[in-house]
């Protein structure tokens, strides 16, 4: 296996822009490829993950071509899911060992539409999509779930809303059911985004950056689509593919863990087998923000970010896809 | 939109009026709804799945026969909606549910028509509430109800 | 017992309102005023009507905007003879590719010439509705109409088709 680093990483994320796709991206992809002192020539792969049906237009990802600038032809690939795997495709790319530079990014403007209820997309279209279920209802099932089966409380998952978007966990139980157990602090609000990575094989990462932080980690599994057939109350997916990954190999400094809903951050935390001594979310998460098929990339990005800065040796990044976890993606990164 | 920097915006309705084929599997599902059955898939281990799968998810085979499952059962977990859509199968507040009917291993989700969150709880029976003119889709079950309700 | 049921219907329906953009709202801003207005790319001096918020062979954001002509060449076309809803044209109609003078890509729009007349080089000018009846799109413009002039020379548009 090469070994493969995050050797810079950009964002720009916000409830609701003025700016197209186009124009959050190239600034963004221009400052990820800057800090990695390279330039978009060096690039020998970009992969790049977005959902059309966020604008309602299929083949949307395609007008994004102009951030990148794909003349001369350019080695391009594009996945209908969170940049997260758009960064795996990459990394499995870089393998090869024909190219070392990879630029991953992703984008979306979820402001568009009502991401609540643009996610039915993704549902059965016999048995589930008829009934109009939103994202929320069915993240309050699995909350349900999990309360009943004692893997949480109300307090628990207030006090991981008040440590992602600040608030008083007492007046945050006092506020009302959104989606009954879900309350408003619980739920992620939707936003607009774009992230990029640039990722470099071999010791040329090092060439791009005072402190790579390498890969030692990837794997993504699911779990059915029927959600009458999962434990709702376990990630099991989560489970082993942090196994696959190795995260319980070594002590975690920090984890950034996508879950645009409370309940969900516990429920990966303790799927993955962090304790009380590692630091989640530092970046506030998707429950604080959730630009959708942006926010999983995003975790890898701020985890990558504190490897960077020295704050972290060894960090944990998350991405989720799929209504209530089905399916997961774990990156362990480490600073040597 | 922000003052400083306005933007366009333009209404889009994005709709595809799609007719999607069922298969043998799925097929025998809906025309069950019609008859007032709910049919489960039996795989060769002997779980019964509801819906049905055209496949076994643990062994990736295919499913050995369709069985018929009770109507009625427990609600394995639910959530509230206090504010119905209009996509909704019901136009009060209601409570989804993923329910796991009698002589299944799986829970099928729906509606619950419980009236107030306050008489939801998991384990409790619900019964099936057929439409009267049944056609073969979903929405032939048009919620599940409280058994003492019946 | 009743017989497997073949087809479902699966409709899908979702409500956007899509946000056209910056470099996108001026140019549609600028149509309401009679102006065609396009950027250039700071990198390889290219002027694009209508505008894009990068340069799709530099990847630089769009750069200083510029006010293009509204008469052109049309350099490609095609004769439409399939009606559909929502057509303003009779059939058979022009749609066509113009250059416009001081543009380096071509604009698509409508060209109001009989079938025949249509081809590769001719100058057209663009017709545009009337001001209290121009919105930020493109219908601003009603159509290019031949404008009489004599035809562009191949040269003159070989590098844009």
């Amino acid at each position: 296996m090469r070994d493969v680093a995050v050797v810079s990483f950009a964002s720009r994320v916000e409830p609701r822009s003025d700016l197209d796709d186009v124009e959050m991206l190239a600034p963004t992809i221009a400052r990820a490829l800057a800090a990695a002192k390279l330039d978009r020539r060096d690039v020998g792969i970009t992969v790049s993950g977005s959902c059309d049906y966020l604008g309602g237009r299929p083949f949307s990802f395609v007008t994004a071509l102009d951030a990148v600038g794909a003349w001369p032809p350019i080695r391009e690939s594009h996945v209908e899911m969170d940049g997260a795997w758009a960064l795996y495709e990459a990394w499995v790319a870089l393998q090869h060992g024909d190219i070392d530079v990879a630029l991953v990014y992703a984008f979306g403007r979820a402001s568009q539409g009502d991401l609540d209820v643009v996610l039915s997309a993704q549902l059965d279209p016999y048995c589930l999509a008829p009934l109009g279920l939103e994202a929320s209802s069915l993240a309050a099932l699995q909350a349900r779930a999990m309360l009943d089966a004692g893997r949480c409380t109300e307090r628990d998952m207030a006090a991981v809303a008040a440590r992602s978007r600040g608030g008083d966990v007492e007046a945050l139980l006092r506020e009302p059911y959104v989606t009954m157990p879900l309350r408003a602090h619980d739920c992620a609000p939707s936003a607009d985004g774009v992230a990029a990575v640039v990722l470099v094989a071999g010791e040329r990462a090092r060439a791009c950056c005072e402190r790579p932080a390498f890969i030692r980690g990837l794997d993504h599994r699911i779990e059915p689509h029927a959600l009458g057939a999962r434990d709702l109350t376990r990630a099991r997916s989560v489970e082993l593919a942090g196994v696959k990954a190795g995260v319980g190999t070594c002590r975690v400094d920090v984890a950034e863990i996508d879950a645009p809903f409370s309940h969900q951050e516990i429920l990966v935390r303790d799927a993955l087998g962090l304790d009380a001594s590692v630091a989640i979310n530092p970046s506030g998460g998707t429950l604080a923000s959730w630009p959708f098929v942006v926010s999983g990339l995003l975790r890898i990005g701020e985890a990558a970010r504190r490897v960077h800065a020295g704050q972290a040796s060894r960090a944990v990044a998350h991405a989720t896809s799929g209504p209530c976890l089905q399916q997961n993606l774990v990156c362990v990164l480490e600073g040597a | 939109m922000s003052a400083a920097r306005p933007g366009l915006t333009a209404p889009y309705v994005l709709e595809y009026t799609y007719r999607r084929s069922l298969g043998p599997v799925l097929g025998r599902f809906f025309a069950g709804l019609v008859d007032g059955r709910i049919l489960g898939a039996r795989t060769a281990a002997g779980r019964v799945l509801v819906p049905p799968a055209e496949y076994d998810p643990d062994t990736s085979e295919p499913v050995v026969e369709l069985v018929d499952v009770g109507t009625a059962g427990a609600v394995v977990t639910w959530c509230w909606v206090a504010v119905p859509r209009p996509r909704h199968p019901l136009p009060r507040p209601f409570a989804w549910a993923l329910v796991k009917l009698d002589g299944a291993d799986t829970a099928i989700l729906h509606a619950v028509d419980a009236v107030a969150p306050g008489r939801m709880t998991t384990g409790m029976r619900v019964q099936v509430r057929w439409r009267g003119e049944r056609t073969g889709q979903m929405g032939d079950i048009v919620c599940f109800e409280p058994e003492a309700a019946r | 017992m009743t017989d497997p049921i073949k087809r479902i219907k699966a409709p899908v329906r979702f409500e956007f309102t899509i946000g056209a953009g910056q470099t996108l709202s001026r140019f549609l801003a600028g149509l309401v005023e009679g102006r065609i207005l396009g950027r250039r790319c700071p990198g390889c001096a290219k002027v694009y009507v209508p505008p894009r918020g990068a340069c799709p062979t530099c990847a630089l954001p769009a750069g200083d905007e510029v006010a293009v002509s509204d008469a052109g060449t049309v350099t490609t076309f095609c004769i439409v003879n399939v009606p559909f809803e929502g057509q303003t044209m009779k059939l058979p109609y022009v749609y066509a590719s113009v250059l416009l003078d001081g543009a380096d890509i071509p604009l698509l729009h409508l060209v109001n010439a009989p079938a025949e007349e249509a081809r590769m080089g001719m100058r057209v000018r663009a017709e545009w509705a009337p001001p209290a009846e121009r919105r930020p799109t493109l219908e601003s413009i009603r159509w290019f109409s031949p404008t009489g002039e004599p035809d562009a020379p191949f040269d003159a548009f070989k590098e844009h088709l």
